[in-house]
């Protein structure tokens, strides 16, 4: 294992030093296990946290900021957060508007959000919860855990980040984080596996033509190994598991093209040029798009492919102002 | 029968056995959960009983309920992911079940295993077969439960529940996983050893192990 760390254990208090020294408009709790924005709790706003295992930088700590989460809470490496943290990050946030928790459907996140929620609700604190379940590679059935969450997190994030700057009520805020996790599907394609710094060694081996298929984002295989192709074909493969379970029926989608770490942002704009092209020749009419590293897997190697089905009030709320680590646009908005 | 006693001294010992065992077996945890999982629970596990253990450490013995019950508070706040919620019910849920006394049995211990049983279940919605913890959990408890009724002593029927406990982690490898994250494999889980069943495994066996030595 070769990794740029101090130790294998302190990976994650060693990077929080580090975001609060690069960061001064975040506060960072090490003790209590959670990063806020310095101006939180902003009075009259609905509160947003957010958090789940490390190693999905810059998810969720770089999406803490105006615009976008009040406070997030870093597990250890690909392990949720646990209850006091996040019922510690609930309170701070809290301006008296309620509390909105916005958790990947992880069993262990989903476990400790829900104590977490329970807990704060002995403390009068209204929460509510947005469970993004966004990967179509896996089955959604009584026989699986359901669906992962990946990349929507951040169409999630933002697009109820931005309800609540705008002075949406706890309701509203749910309502439209839960409608976009309900229009966005996601699939990722992984080139490597990755290692985590107390493992020391890959979660998986491919071989050198190999490529692993429906992968999540915590170096879990996926449900299929195949071989490498050209970008095109793997952009295809991924954009045929999406739309096969997401039809925009002639609606606007914003495409986020997720590296999973290692990928040379390069090689990201190889895969959207791809995207783009096909999703032309199906008549799918994108308006908005992200590439880079944004849910990430530590050192995999690899894509997702996010689609989200806009409507006038998403593609408002996506343009809306943000300011934080990881996502910055002003008053224009991104786009083009 | 001082040797049926279910006490303060035994539980930590208990505790404090099922802490090395995790520490020892941390690699194969971490290998087995790696396999299906993300590699996390030898790692968890290990964090988790030890920090069971430090904070056993700082307190009195007392009642064996009040040891169970802060055993399973500090791997609901240290651990994270769904062992540590899910062993942290179980033992906590136990604890209270064994109530205020000093002293107890082992049928109230059986009685108070069922109740951490149920906990797990409630809590994760597992049912047996689905490949987790519970299907090891489940046949330990209904071994121990079988054992006391018959009159068998302590230590026979934690050997008992051990070995059931370790059946079933052994018959976790065909199934195909239906909760947690080793349900996103669908039929690449089967071949593999659950990783929750193992580390149920080691806590029976850990069991076994105290109430089957001469008090210290």
């Amino acid at each position: 294992m070769k990794k740029l760390i101090n130790e294998a254990d302190n990976v994650v208090a060693d990077a929080l030093a580090g975001l609060t020294a690069a960061h001064p408009g975040l506060r960072v709790f090490p003790d209590r296990g959670f990063v806020m924005r310095a101006d939180a709790p902003v009075a009259g706003k609905v509160g947003l946290v957010s958090g789940g295992g490390s190693g999905h930088e810059p998810l969720h700590v770089g999406f803490v900021g105006a615009g976008m989460l009040d406070a997030a809470c870093p597990g250890e490496v690909f392990t949720s957060p646990v209850p006091d943290q996040i019922l510690a990050a609930t309170a701070a946030v809290h301006a008296g508007a309620g509390v909105v928790h916005i958790v990947k459907n992880y069993t262990g996140d989903v476990l400790n959000f829900e104590m977490a929620a329970d807990l704060a609700s002995d403390e009068r604190i209204r929460v509510e919860s947005v469970l993004v379940d966004d990967d179509v590679a896996v089955q959604d059935s009584l026989y699986t855990a359901g669906r992962r969450g990946t990349g929507a997190t951040v169409v999630v994030e933002k697009v109820a980040g931005a309800a609540a700057a705008a002075g949406a009520a706890l309701d509203e805020v749910v309502a439209i984080g839960r409608r976009a996790n309900a229009r966005s599907r996601s699939y990722g394609i992984a080139l490597t596996a990755c290692t985590t710094p107390s493992a020391g060694a890959p979660t998986f081996s491919l071989g050198p033509d190999e490529v692993e298929f429906g992968i999540g984002i915590h170096g879990e295989p996926g449900r299929a190994r195949g071989a490498l192709a050209p970008a095109a074909d793997l952009v295809g493969h991924a954009l045929d598991a999406v739309l096969a379970d997401l039809d925009p029926g002639g609606d606007p989608v914003l495409v986020l093209v997720n590296g999973m770490g290692a990928t040379p942002l390069i090689e990201l704009y190889v895969a959207m040029g791809a995207a783009a092209s096909q999703l032309a020749g199906r008549g799918v009419n994108m308006v908005r798009s992200l590439v880079g590293n944004y849910v990430t897997s530590l050192d995999m190697s690899g894509f997702s492919l996010t689609v989200t089905v806009l409507d006038d009030e998403l593609a408002r709320l996506w343009d809306a102002p943000v300011a934080t680590a990881a996502l910055t646009w002003g008053e224009a908005g991104r786009w083009p | 029968m001082t040797g049926e006693q279910v006490d303060s001294a035994l539980v930590r010992r208990w505790l404090s056995a099922t802490a090395d065992a995790v520490v020892a077996e941390r690699e194969q945890l971490t290998q087995l959960d790696a396999a299906i999982g993300d590699g996390d629970h030898g790692v968890n596990m290990s964090r988790g009983m030890t920090a069971v253990r430090e904070a056993l450490a700082g307190s009195s013995p007392g009642a064996p309920g009040a040891d169970l019950v802060l055993a399973g508070r500090t791997l609901i706040s240290k651990v994270g992911g769904a062992s540590g919620p899910l062993y942290g019910v179980a033992l906590r849920g136990a604890g209270r079940c064994l109530g205020e006394g000093a002293c107890t049995g082992p049928a109230e211990l059986a009685a108070a295993l069922r109740d951490g049983l149920d906990a797990i279940r409630r809590l994760g919605g597992a049912a047996p077969g689905d490949k987790t913890m519970v299907d090891a959990w489940l046949p330990a408890v209904v071994a121990l439960d079988a054992a006391v009724t018959a009159g068998r002593p302590l230590a026979e029927a934690a050997s008992a529940a051990a070995a059931a406990a370790e059946d079933g982690m052994r018959a976790t490898v065909p199934l195909r996983a239906r909760k947690g994250r080793a349900s996103y494999l669908g039929e690449r889980s089967e071949g593999h050893q659950d990783p929750g069943a193992t580390s149920t495994a080691l806590l029976f066996r850990a069991l076994a192990g105290v109430v089957g030595e001469p008090a210290g």
